[in-house]
C-alpha cells in the first residue's frame, strides 16, 4: 500500500472475499506426496533392477501386467503431484494476474499432455508385446 | 514477480556517527533511519551507548540514545514489559520486542536495529501497520452466537478453557507475520501468522457458534494456504507461541467438515 492508495484498509483487507476453495488443492498435494514415496522407491528399485539389461529385458519388465500398472500409476500421479506444486510456485511469486493465469493453464497443458504421452507409451509396450 | 532488490530510493545508505565520550563500556548500535520528509534514501547511523549507565535491554538503550544523544529518533514503545508489542522490531537479524530483548543477548559485535521487515515505513523504526489491523478486523475477532443472549456469562469447563492457551496470550505485534516470506511475497490476501492464530483462537473457542462462517471465510488458496509451514513465525514469536500450530490446526479442521 502506498500513501496514494485512498482506499480503506478494511476494503484493501476484506478484498475480494474467500473463494471457498484451497483444502482440494491441499490435500490432493499430500495424497500425492504419499503415494509418491511409496511408488518412487518401487521405480527406483525397478530401475536399478533393469542395469545393463538389453532393450528387450527392459521392454519385456515394462510390459509385465503389474509393472505396467504400477509405471501408469507412477506417472500420472507425478504429473499431478508436478501440477499441484507448480501451480503454488507460481501463485507465490508471479504477481502480474493475466501472466499467472497463462502460467498455470499452461502448466495444466503441459502436465496433461506429459502424463497422457508417458501413459500411450506404456501401454504400446504392455499392449503390443 | 516478487521483489527480490530493493528499489533506487530505498537502497540504505551509511548514516551518521554518534561518539561516547569517556565511555567505561561502549555498546555500538547501528539503526536504520529514514523520514519522510527530507526525500533522502535510508541510512544507518551508528550510536556508541555507555552500558555502565544503561538498562539491560535494547529498549532502555534506544531511550537512552533518544533522550541523551539523537532526540531525532522514532519509535514506539509503551508497556516496557512484553504485554503491547509496540516496540516491535528487527534487532539482531530477528524480529522481536526491545523491551524484552537483553542488549547482552546479541552476540558480540554491533546491534543492528530495523523496523519489521518488509512493511512500509512511517519513520525510522515505526512501520505502518493499518493494513495488518485491517486483517485482523476482517476476521471478526469477537463472539459471535447464534443462541438466546443468557442471563449469566456463556460458561466454559476448565479444559476447555485450556485449548485457549497458547493463543490468547497472542499481543499482536505483527513479529511473526512480518518474519514470514509468504506474507512478505502475498500480504495484501495471506492473512500471516498472527491473524490466522487469532482466527484460531476464536474457532477454537466452545462459546463461539460461528465456526463454519470462520472456516467458510478461511478456505481460500491466499488467505490461509499460502501458509507452507516455513516456521520462520513460531521461531521469532517473542512470546513463545506457535502460530504454525495453530494454522495447521485450522488446515486440520478444513479438512475434517468435507470428510477428506
Amino acid at each position: 500500500m502506498t500513501a496514494k492508495d485512498l482506499r480503506h484498509p478494511i476494503k484493501v483487507a476484506r478484498g475480494l472475499g474467500s473463494s471457498r476453495s484451497g483444502v482440494g488443492h491441499w490435500w490432493m498435494q499430500r495424497v500425492t506426496a504419499a503415494a509418491l514415496i511409496v511408488l518412487a522407491v518401487w521405480f527406483v528399485l525397478t530401475v536399478l533392477g533393469l542395469l545393463h539389461a538389453d532393450y528387450a529385458t527392459a521392454r519385456a519388465t515394462v510390459a509385465q501386467p503389474w509393472n505396467a500398472l504400477l509405471l501408469i500409476t507412477f506417472v500420472l500421479t507425478l504429473f499431478w503431484h508436478a501440477a499441484l506444486g507448480l501451480q503454488v510456485v507460481v501463485e507465490d511469486y508471479v504477481h502480474t494476474h493475466g501472466r499467472a493465469v497463462c502460467l498455470l493453464v499452461a502448466i495444466r497443458f503441459l502436465a496433461v499432455l506429459g502424463a497422457l504421452a508417458s501413459v500411450l507409451a506404456v501401454l504400446r509396450i504392455a499392449l503390443t508385446h | 514477480m516478487a521483489e527480490f532488490t530493493l528499489p533506487k530510493n530505498s537502497k540504505i545508505k551509511p548514516g551518521k556517527h554518534f561518539a561516547a565520550k569517556g565511555a567505561k563500556k561502549p555498546r555500538t548500535f547501528r539503526v536504520y533511519r529514514w523520514s519522510p520528509d527530507d526525500g533522502e534514501n535510508p541510512r544507518i547511523d551508528t550510536y556508541e551507548v555507555d552500558m555502565a549507565a544503561c538498562g539491560p535491554m535494547v529498549l532502555d538503550a534506544l531511550l537512552k540514545i533518544k533522550n541523551e544523544i539523537d532526540p531525532t529518533l522514532t519509535l514506539r514503545r509503551s508497556c516496557r514489559e512484553g504485554i503491547c508489542g509496540s516496540c516491535a522490531m528487527n534487532i539482531d537479524g530477528t524480529n522481536t520486542l526491545a523491551c524484552t530483548c537483553a542488549i547482552d543477548s546479541v552476540a558480540s559485535g554491533d546491534v543492528k536495529i530495523y523496523p519489521l521487515p518488509h512493511m512500509p515505513v512511517v519513520k525510522d523504526l515505526v512501520p505502518d501497520l493499518s493494513h495488518f489491523y485491517a486483517q485482523f478486523a476482517s476476521i471478526k475477532p469477537w463472539l459471535r452466537t447464534q443462541s438466546t443472549t443468557p442471563d449469566r456469562e456463556r460458561l466454559q469447563s476448565p479444559e476447555e478453557r485450556k485449548k485457549l492457551d497458547g493463543l490468547y496470550e497472542c499481543i499482536l505485534c505483527a513479529c511473526c507475520s512480518t518474519s514470514c516470506p509468504s506474507y512478505w511475497w502475498n500480504g495484501e490476501k495471506y492473512l500471516g501468522p498472527a491473524i490466522l492464530l487469532q482466527a484460531y483462537r476464536w474457532i477454537v473457542d466452545t462459546r463461539d457458534e460461528a465456526t463454519g462462517e470462520r472456516l467458510d471465510d478461511l478456505e481460500d488458496p491466499f488467505k490461509l494456504y499460502r501458509c507452507h509451514t516455513i516456521m520462520n513465525c513460531t521461531r521469532t514469536c517473542p512470546k513463545g507461541l506457535n502460530p504454525a500450530k495453530a494454522i495447521a490446526e485450522i488446515k486440520q479442521l478444513m479438512l475434517e467438515r468435507r470428510g477428506a
